[in-house]
């Protein structure tokens, strides 16, 4: 059982990470994760930098549907706004990749903010159903502006290169995307800690409180929406770099409906939960490959059952966590943290 | 004016099928709040089921429909019972994932037991075209829609004058009340979705018979949206008046504004323009009822 937990002061009242025990910890993380490139194989590597990827945009979703309580099912759309808008920055303008991944944050902000727009007039499932529409205009609109996105031949983009130095390998790029998943993780964060933060909480709690609250719905609900935006077009921007081209079909409403399935796995409103849900759902069809390439040896036709098992297995999780653990992931972490913190004694 | 008159038609037929779609969704949020996303794989496995009864066990058309509709109905009340009950009452967020999430696992089931091949009906109707003076429609969407508009009509007659319709409307007008009258509400959300798969089964049946079927075929379901935000989304009434509105003015724009805007398609996308108009300005559709919240 871990005793001794004193705040003395404000400040380590404060502070984000509170105990020396979690300061151990993360630093610990911390090494481990920059270590993880020389260690990992090319493959693990791949995996890594793409579940990056994810949970910079899953962390926006979440900040929007888990701590303002505004459903989005057009969250791919936004990582798409903004992977064009840099994809765009960085052939047509020739811009950095610091300067393409932040122009591409703007951009799908900007798109955010336009949608947001009838988060006021409408909620719940009609806000779900707005960003649905959303979400089909700007498919629309990636596969048919040609003369900006190119169509469905989509963008090719050079890799990014710092100080001479071309990204151009998932080893080099892992440490660009472990630099934004901190920085975006960090600002999540705190996020909640502030004025902002609180009042995106209270408007999820009970809109017309918050408003008698004094909370000014309108630019709040808004805030929401260009801060889950522009965290996706980040995401965009970085994805870009990773996969060095964009085209149309990254984006379809399935990958807004993986985002969602995300945050509800991993635990609505949790920075914790999203980065857990992340590493969860990406790894899980993973095994399932893995699981079905080995199985092959057995059954010669296994693989034609792959896809079909990752629909089944992708929904039956959704259906699983909400039915039996509806706080996900992070709610079963702190269960066995508590467990632990606690031993010998019962919690 | 041929052209026009041509789309006006295929704009009918389609209309007339999104209407039903429509109504098996409006059927479910009227009486149980739930929007139901997995509506187009309730039409996809209403497909599957008819499908396979005339294919693999030679069955005639019109038993394999009624097996169909049998098989959605069981469907549609296991899904309620099991998986949308203990979640009454959650928030807005986890019933439209559970709907979703069960989406995917339908579409996963039916890849897995037909597999994900295109697969055209046997020919059920006959194969003349009718003609409506100089309008010719196709047999293939004459008669599917014939099938359609009477369901349609059925259902609307169950819920208007049958006891259980009466109970549903009950039940979806105040739930405290129908449930201080004696009407059983379990038994009423089990109904409206067994009626709504149903409903659902059979607008793929009509689907299928017009343009082959795949686990894909539930795609289409999207389209419920913009009727029912027309229509307004707690209205029978209104899912008819929106599904023909909708199939209509889809077929217009993919006639006429294709060729003049941004490289085509606008077919898919003009019903979702048209939504978000109408929850700018009338979020509750047509004949839907405004909601007002109460502290």
């Amino acid at each position: 059982m871990r005793i001794g937990d004193f705040r003395e002061t404000y400040s380590a009242d404060e502070a984000i990470f509170r105990t020396p025990t979690i300061r151990m910890w993360m630093g610990a993380l911390g090494i481990s994760l920059l270590i993880f490139p020389f260690v990992a194989g090319d493959y693990l590597l791949y995996l890594a930098n793409l579940t990056g990827v994810v949970i910079i945009g899953a962390l926006g979703l979440n900040i929007l549907t888990g701590l303002t309580g505004q459903i989005s099912l057009g969250h791919a759309a936004f990582v798409g706004v903004g992977a064009y808008a840099a994809a765009v920055g960085a052939t047509r303008f020739g811009l950095p990749f610091f300067l393409a991944i932040p122009l591409g944050g703007a951009v799908a902000c900007a798109a955010g903010m336009v949608v947001g727009v009838p988060s006021l007039r409408v909620k719940g499932l009609y806000l779900a159903i707005a960003t649905l529409a959303a979400q089909v205009i700007f498919e629309w609109i990636f596969s048919n502006w040609d003369s900006v996105t190119g169509g469905i031949r989509g963008i090719n983009v050079p890799p990014a290169s710092l100080f001479g130095v071309s990204l151009n390998t998932d080893f080099r790029i892992y440490y660009l995307i472990f630099a934004m998943v901190a920085m975006f993780t960090y600002f999540a964060r705190n996020l909640f800690r502030t004025r902002v933060g609180r009042a995106f909480i209270a408007i999820r709690d009970r809109d017309i409180s918050a408003e008698l609250m004094g909370i000014n719905l309108f630019r709040y609900k808004i805030l929401s929406f260009m801060v889950s935006s522009f965290y996706a077009g980040v995401a965009g921007g970085v994805w870009v770099y990773f996969t060095k081209v964009v085209t149309p079909e990254y984006f379809p409403l399935s990958l807004s409906i993986q985002f969602l399935a995300i945050i509800v796995v991993g635990g609505l409103g949790s920075i914790q939960g999203t980065i857990f849900g992340a590493i969860f759902m990406t790894l899980v069809p993973e095994l399932l490959k893995a699981g079905t390439e080995s199985a092959r040896a057995v059954f010669p036709d296994a693989m034609s059952y792959l896809f079909p098992m990752r629909d089944i297995l992708f929904g039956a999780m959704i259906v699983g966590f909400l039915v039996f653990e509806p706080h996900g992931l992070a709610e079963m972490w702190h269960r066995t943290k508590r467990y632990f913190a606690l031993w010998p004694f019962k919690n | 004016m041929e052209n026009f008159l041509q789309s006006l038609v295929s704009g009918v037929v389609i209309g007339g099928i999104y209407a039903l779609i429509a109504m098996g969704f409006v059927v479910i949020y009227k009486s149980t709040g739930i929007i139901n996303f997995a509506i187009g794989e309730f039409m996809m496995l209403g497909a599957f089921f008819c499908y396979t009864a005339m294919t693999a066990a030679k069955f005639p058309f019109a038993v394999s429909l009624l097996m169909a509709i049998a098989g959605a109905a069981v469907l549609g009340g296991l899904v309620e019972r099991f998986i949308l009950r203990p979640l009454l009452g959650k928030n807005m967020i986890s019933i439209i994932m559970v709907t979703i999430g069960l989406s995917s696992v339908f579409k996963g089931v039916a890849q897995l037991v037909w597999s994900g091949d295109y697969r055209a009906f046997p020919p059920i109707f006959p194969r003349m075209p009718i003609l409506l003076g100089t309008i010719v429609i196709p047999s293939r969407q004459f008669y599917p829609f014939l099938i359609a508009i009477a369901a349609t009509a059925f259902i609307w007659l169950l819920f208007r004058f049958t006891r259980t319709g009466v109970s549903m409307r009950a039940t979806a007008n105040d739930q405290a009340a129908a449930f201080s009258m004696g009407i059983d509400i379990r038994r009423v959300f089990s109904m409206s979705w067994s009626l709504a798969a149903v409903a659902a089964a059979l607008s793929g049946v009509v689907i299928g018979t017009m343009g082959g079927i795949s686990p894909q075929l539930g795609a289409i379901g999207l389209k419920v949206f913009p009727v029912v935000i027309l229509g307004g989304l707690d209205s029978i009434g209104g899912a008819l008046v929106g599904g023909f509105l909708i199939g209509i003015l889809e077929n217009l724009a993919g006639g006429y504004l294709d060729p003049l805007i941004l490289g085509g398609g606008i077919k898919e996308v003009a019903p979702f323009l048209v939504l978000v108009v109408i929850l700018m300005i009338r979020p509750y559709g047509l004949f839907g009822t405004r909601e007002i919240e109460r502290l």
